[in-house]
């Protein structure tokens, strides 16, 4: 599978090097995000990259024909993130405490150096005593091929048949 | 009801003084939520679906209206029904999917089945049952009361005695039409919608869903990046209409409208949507002055509407269009359910668009509504403190000269009036 030649040598044939490079990107991200260091965070992406949470509760996969939760290009993704470090972001003034916990990494491709990434993901998310949890599976595009590794796609596919939490102001 | 719930009066109006005050009581008090669920919710008529989301026959969808499980859908004959999602054998839920397409439905715990028009179709040994399971209807799937449509907007009521909808419609035809008319193939819903949760009495929605005032002081982030991206313009509409303010529309029903400072994918062009979008914005702007006149065809265009329909529907026609219902789980929590309208047969890459706009203000991960949540969960919060604090205050504009201003809050005592003259009613 990854015998891509786009990969750098050390990783090319060998899955399991692979794969611990891309979970200590990922635990690297979950970090970022746990500790508000958002402006860090959007540095991961590759330029045009997109963030999206689709619809719950249905197969809907087309930000262009169903509405979805999220469905950021690169230049609303960037607005995002300048509006969270805004005081005038209410709904996360003063700022929520969350940890995003990340399993089942699985690399199910890869071309071109870029791979396909997909895990299971839970995200709390606690403010004035009330506690969200978010779950799903992330799916990714990786540009393994730059030094650090680059998000080109963020897909958050929640299994939750309704948004309990009612916001999704964090980044799950 | 007792007189619990009047005695105090929950709405205080006092023309003379200019004030109009809410006790923060009833948004608290489980029996408050109770006196609604019998004066209210099983005497108004309840939004239940667009005929888009049931566009072919046997197509069907379950929804939870006015605290009933519900089946919207079209029969074998495309004739539009609202059941109660209860078998009346021994009362479990007989669909369970959210949506699908079926020939029958079937209960899965003894296996009665009904045709999708309802009547009871199993044919079950004779010695079973008698004849009228077959023929007296008995053993059919109970229909709602009363089912009615307007320009495809439908809606039920659980009193068999209500007005027709056309009649507590009143004036909110006129605003439904200015939406019903952007298309001439009509108007559909896209894709499912989003459903979530706020922790927060369902009144306090239906106020923040027409407040003008909130705007800016709430939505100030959402203001920045348009300017960001060029797509603020708050330049008037280059007409002589000038349509800026408040509309009560009876019954309730009021709406507030203003000239937009956003985009519309009908028909108004802002910079972001790119030049390429510029002609085909301007054909559609076009064509609705073609059809409708200079003043409504531009009105259409150019204007933002914020609309509540009482006691839970909003449509607001601002960057996108909304449908949006809420319904009461508890004194502080609300199921919210939002859809966004379109155009058939919209253009992929205007409907692209439209989709945008809607997701970047509305909704749980837009740049607006989740402050508005944030507010409306303080709010709540902050009535722990009524026993010390007991009003609300909702006399913005009273003592002005003319006609109320779209920031005003006359629209929300619409609201409350009617809410005070349903829940004294049945007192």
């Amino acid at each position: 599978m990854n015998g891509d030649v786009s990969l750098p040598p050390v990783l090319r044939n060998d899955s399991a090097a692979l794969r611990g490079r891309i979970e200590d990107f990922l635990y690297l991200e979950a970090d970022l995000l746990d500790d508000w260091k958002i402006e860090e965070w959007f540095a991961l992406f590759a330029e045009g990259a997109t963030y999206e949470v689709p619809p719950t509760g249905t197969d809907e996969h087309d930000p262009a024909t169903s509405l979805f939760y999220i469905a950021d290009d690169y230049v609303r993704l960037r607005e995002r993130v300048v509006r969270l470090t805004k005081k005038e972001a209410h709904s996360e003034f003063p700022r929520s405490q969350q940890r995003h916990m990340i399993s089942n990494v699985r690399i199910t491709g890869v071309t071109d150096g870029v791979a396909d990434v997909t895990c299971n993901f839970v995200t709390y998310r606690a403010k004035r005593g009330v506690v969200d949890t978010y779950y799903g599976k992330h799916l990714y595009r990786i540009d393994c091929t730059s030094e650090p590794f680059r998000i080109k796609s963020k897909r958050s596919v929640l299994a939750m048949d309704m948004l309990y939490p009612g916001k999704l102001t964090i980044i799950v | 009801m007792d007189t619990i719930l009047t005695t105090p009066q929950m709405v205080v109006e006092d023309r003379g003084r200019h004030l109009f005050r809410v006790a923060r009581r009833a948004f608290t008090d489980e029996a408050v939520l109770e006196a609604e669920r019998r004066a209210i919710f099983d005497r108004c008529w309840l939004y239940l679906g667009h005929s888009s989301e049931i566009a072919n026959n046997c197509d069907f969808l379950t929804r939870s209206v006015g605290g009933r499980e519900i089946i919207f859908n079209r029969d074998r004959g495309g004739a539009v029904h609202a059941f109660l999602n209860t078998c009346p054998h021994r009362g479990a839920m007989v669909v369970r999917e959210k949506k699908g397409n079926a020939l029958s439905f079937r209960c899965f715990y003894h296996g009665w089945s009904f045709n999708v028009n309802g009547r009871f179709a199993s044919r079950f040994d004779e010695g079973n049952y008698g004849k009228e399971h077959y023929g007296g209807g008995c053993a059919d799937l109970a229909q709602v009361p009363r089912l009615e449509s307007y320009r495809d907007f439908w809606f039920v009521n659980f009193d068999r005695n209500a007005v027709p909808l056309a009649d507590y419609l009143a004036g909110a035809k006129e605003y439904i039409d200015l939406v019903a008319d952007q298309n001439e193939a009509g108007m559909e819903v896209v894709g499912s919608g989003q459903q979530y949760i706020i922790n927060a009495n369902w009144k306090l929605l239906a106020e923040n869903s027409i407040d003008a005032f909130h705007g800016f002081p709430v939505h100030s982030t959402y203001f920045d990046y348009l300017k960001t991206l060029g797509s603020l313009r708050m330049e008037s509409a280059g007409s002589e209409f000038s349509a800026s303010g408040m509309h009560d529309l009876g019954n309730g029903h009021a709406v507030i409208e203003y000239a937009s400072p956003w985009g519309r994918p009908i028909a108004r062009w802002v910079p972001s949507m790119g030049e390429d979008k510029r002609p085909v914005i301007a054909a559609l702007r076009e064509g609705l002055i073609k059809r409708f006149g200079e003043q409504r065809g531009t009105r259409m265009s150019e204007f933002s509407r914020n609309m509540l329909i009482f006691p839970n529907l909003v449509i607001n026609d601002i960057m996108a269009i909304t449908i949006r219902t809420f319904m009461p789980a508890a004194p502080n929590k609300m199921t919210v359910s939002a859809w966004a309208l379109g155009s058939r047969g919209e253009d992929h890459d205007l409907r692209k668009l439209r989709l945008f706009n809607f997701l970047e203000f509305l909704g749980p991960g837009g740049f607006a509504t989740p402050d508005d949540q944030e507010a409306l969960e303080n709010c709540q919060r902050g009535y722990q403190n009524l026993r010390e604090v007991g009003w609300n205050d909702i006399s913005k504009g009273m003592p002005r000269n003319g006609p109320p201003m779209n920031d005003d809050e006359e629209q929300m005592r619409c609201f409350w009036r009617q809410w005070r003259d349903r829940i004294g009613a049945v007192s």
